[in-house]
């Protein structure tokens, strides 16, 4: 029989199972989730798509692990949350930015956005959404817009004309110009110019319903996002057609990236619900209010990064009720009865 | 319709490896060791000496409070030591061990109630109490304290049949094997508690023992209905089987009384059965044997007392990779560091891992994802507490409520940043609690000092 004084026990505190689910796992999935908008982003733009948004996520991937090297750091590349952030800042980037523009977002944002704060967890802003603010400081950059179809080319200058768009519009208010560049269809499927992983509301879509279903994210703030920003813009419409006006604001200018994957990122959003659902609306009417009356259209970007400033607050403030207090008809009988 | 609690998780609950094999029982050990703390509550006095012979169902440990529940031989034989031993909460503990003598010679004490239908409530209790009955699901609170404590106040009595535990199989089998015991003890329950309605709380992966129950119940047209519910873990914890069962939540730092419910186990229940229709105390416990590293699982029925290597041998020995020895459930359980302890009244299982089941990292990182509180059943936010006790904040842990959690685990489970939430939050509690107390006695020593202040 065994030996049992021979067992080497270890005891520790319980539980004594855990998911198999980790960091890594999550960050793989939201990968995955982001694919389908990278396919179409080939397809719109050609295969310099692909290349850049490799670049990036080798550049964040790098910075990082060198960082925790020279900083003499356990490693943390392995939890894939660099690759994630590279991935996304590519995103919502033109297709024609140059590659070492590129990289110097991808520093800014995993040295001094995540890393100088402590790494993953302790950084209060979204890397990827400061890194690609970071680049306004290259406006001319950034604005050269390739049309769909394009098919930009992986090496060299990229020799594009300066393409409209739906964001032009929309900050202009001119809903006919737009309407009659792209019709809705296109507007949902992503036959438009814009940044290389914002362009099609179908996949993002597709991505969206693909993280609730592997519950990485809950839908409080993307619905709530969205919904606030569908909501204003069907009460204050510019233009003819307030619900064509309400869909071309969605469907146009990096938000339904932005809500999907920008507004839910753990390290810089609120984590209880309720704390989600007060952020969300948050981003939607600072969305609005710079699409309106903003210098830059850029209001998806700039609404999240404000909004990660007050998680903190929002965290502090909004607790989940505690259990036992409700207030039930059964808590009102104790009260009447009890004493 | 059920209704259902807060939070919860989804582990897989690995049952399959014993929920189909019957209550086994265990070949006679040649001594038990009983140590005097077997539930929540003053430790016995022991009542025999060394040399003493004693028989199955005599009292070797006497009651030395209110809360507190005497302890009774699980074996014929004799006493041969008195002494400390290691125990299965990590001390070492006044214990009596017997030698077998493999007789199994009956205490005369051990004779049913006369005329068990015409006893008062109050008399149930005394049989209950003298019989030892504790929470056998675990928590192993004294039964008769529950009983005495809720008179008067409870309008729903449940029986906790829930078994949320993943491996765990015992209740499982007793329902399936002893379903008259069960429903037995809850219809003296309902005698007790003077209720028209007893509730068997059980989950939807029992649906067998739920039919069963069904059953029987109309066959006896018992006072008992059962309620299925869908599996998730911690629907067995007191609060939370209340709340599914009931929506009524218990007030913090209250007991399941103050909503007017008192819970039950499934083996408890059996127990008040035995106790009071066979004169039995309790002195064996039916105990899922199982996990990775046993290389036979089974479901066995022993002595109280009974070594953990005894149930081990019986299901063919463990693998020697077995890194850890878990008494009770992985969610809750406790790691033995000895396969020397004995089996005590709650000892529901008996899990051994061979592969690592824990995923536990060097370096334990917060990412923020707000899992842990999405599935805190106590609606607690744990990544506050662990960083409040990290940095020893003992204010913002009372403020934050920490003494409301009920270490269930399931923030750990779910933790995709591997932390150790449930070790922070015990820590954590010891904590507000030693300030409370510190807090308690510099008010005393003013209010003193000011006393004889006033008298000199
Ligand atoms: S589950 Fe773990 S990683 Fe997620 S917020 Fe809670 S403590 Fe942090
Ligand atoms: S162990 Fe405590 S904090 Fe964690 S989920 Fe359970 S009750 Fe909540």
């Amino acid at each position: 029989m065994t030996d049992y004084k021979e067992l080497k026990l270890k005891a520790s505190t319980s539980p004594h199972v855990r998911t198999k689910e980790d960091a890594q796992a999550i960050m793989l999935t939201v990968i995955i989730a982001l694919l389908p908008a990278l396919a179409f982003a080939v397809y719109n733009f050609g295969l310099r798509s692909l290349t850049v948004t490799l670049c990036s996520m080798a550049g964040c991937v790098v910075f990082e692990a060198l960082y925790r090297l020279i900083a003499r750091k356990h490693q943390t590349v392995g939890d894939c949350s660099a690759a994630v952030t590279g991935m996304l800042l590519a995103f919502v980037c033109p297709v024609t930015i140059p590659y070492w523009t590129l990289l110097i977002a991808d520093f800014f944002a995993i040295v001094v956005v995540k890393q100088l704060y402590g790494g993953i967890g302790k950084n209060f802003l979204n890397p990827a959404l400061a890194g690609r603010a970071f680049l306004f400081s290259w406006a001319s950059i950034m604005s050269h817009w390739a049309a769909p179809g394009t098919k930009a080319a992986v090496w060299g200058a990229v020799d594009v004309v300066t393409y409209p768009t739906p964001m032009s519009y929309l900050h202009a208010n001119d809903l006919t110009g737009l309407q009659a560049v792209y019709d809705l269809p296109a507007m949902f499927t992503g036959r438009i110019g814009g940044c290389i992983g914002e362009v099609s509301s179908l996949m993002i879509l597709a991505g969206f319903v693909f993280l609730l279903a592997r519950k990485v994210i809950l839908p409080n703030i993307p619905l709530t996002y969205v919904g606030t920003v569908a909501l204003l813009t069907f009460l204050f419409p510019r233009g003819n057609d307030p619900v064509e006006w309400m869909l071309y604001n969605i469907f146009g200018g990096g938000l339904l990236l932005g809500a999907v994957f920008m507004a839910t990122d753990y390290v810089t959003s609120p984590v209880s619900r309720k704390g989600q659902l007060i952020y969300g609306v948050g981003c939607g009417l600072i969305t609005v209010f710079i699409r309106y009356f903003g210098g830059y259209n850029e209001g998806v970007c700039y609404s999240i990064l404000l909004m990660n400033l007050v998680v903190w607050l929002i965290d502090k403030n909004v607790r989940p009720r505690r259990f036992g207090v409700a207030k039930t008809a059964i808590f009102k009988r104790k009260e009447a009865g009890g004493k | 319709m059920a209704q259902s609690f807060f939070g919860g998780i989804h582990p897989h609950d690995k049952k399959a490896a014993t929920n189909k094999k019957p209550i086994e029982k265990l070949p006679p050990p040649e001594q038990v060791v009983i140590p005097m703390s077997l539930h929540i509550g003053a430790p016995c006095r022991p009542c025999v000496a060394v040399g003493d012979q004693v028989r199955v169902g005599q009292v070797i440990g006497e009651a030395t409070a209110f809360v507190c529940a005497p302890i009774h031989a699980s074996i014929s034989g004799t006493v041969t030591a008195v002494e400390p031993r290691p125990h299965f909460n990590g001390t070492n503990v006044l214990s009596v061990v017997i030698k077998n003598d493999f007789e199994e010679t009956l205490d005369p004490s051990v004779r049913p109630a006369e005329d068990p239908d015409s006893l008062t409530p109050e008399e149930l209790a005394e049989i209950v109490k003298n019989a030892g009955v504790v929470g056998l699901g675990g928590a192993t609170f004294p039964t008769h304290v529950k009983i005495s404590s809720g008179l008067g106040k409870v309008d729903t009595v449940i029986i906790n049949a829930a078994e949320c535990e993943p491996y765990l199989t015992s209740d499982h089998r007793i329902l399936l094997e002893y379903p008259e015991e069960v429903i037995g003890g809850a219809k003296l329950l309902a005698k007790i508690f003077k209720v028209d309605k007893v509730h068997v709380g059980i989950e939807t992966n029992k649906m067998n023992a739920a039919e069963l129950l069904k059953r029987k119940i109309e066959e006896e047209h018992a006072p008992v209905v059962v309620d299925v519910l869908h599996a998730r873990y911690p629907q067995g914890a007191e609060k939370q089987l209340c709340q599914a069962l009931t929506g009524r939540q218990v007030p913090p730092g209250q007991l399941p009384a103050a909503i007017g419910c008192a819970v039950f186990s499934t083996a408890t229940a059996a127990a008040i059965y035995r106790a009071v229709y066979k004169g039995l105390p309790v002195i064996s416990r039916v105990v899922t044997v199982t996990g990775s590293g046993v290389m036979e699982p089974k479901n066995l029925e022993c002595p109280v007392g009974t070594p953990l290597s005894d149930l081990l041998n019986c299901c063919g020995g463990v693998s020697e990779r077995t890194y850890k020895l878990i008494m009770g459930g992985p969610m809750m359980g406790h790691a033995q560091y000895s396969a020397e302890v004995p089996v005590g009244k709650g000892t529901n299982g008996v899990v051994a891992f061979a592969k690592d089941e824990e995923k536990t990292v060097k370096e334990p990182t917060c990412i923020r994802c707000g899992k842990c509180t999405s599935v805190c059943p106590m609606r607690l936010q744990p990544l506050f507490l662990y960083k409040y006790e990290r940095k020893d904040m003992v204010e913002a842990l009372e403020a934050a409520n920490i003494l409301d959690c009920i270490e269930c685990g399931a923030c750990a489970y779910i933790c995709p940043g591997r932390l150790h939430l449930v070790h922070s939050m015990r820590m954590g509690k010891q904590k507000v609690n030693a300030a409370k107390a510190a807090a308690k006695r510099a008010a005393e020593e003013a209010a003193k000092a000011a006393e004889e202040k006033k008298e000199g």
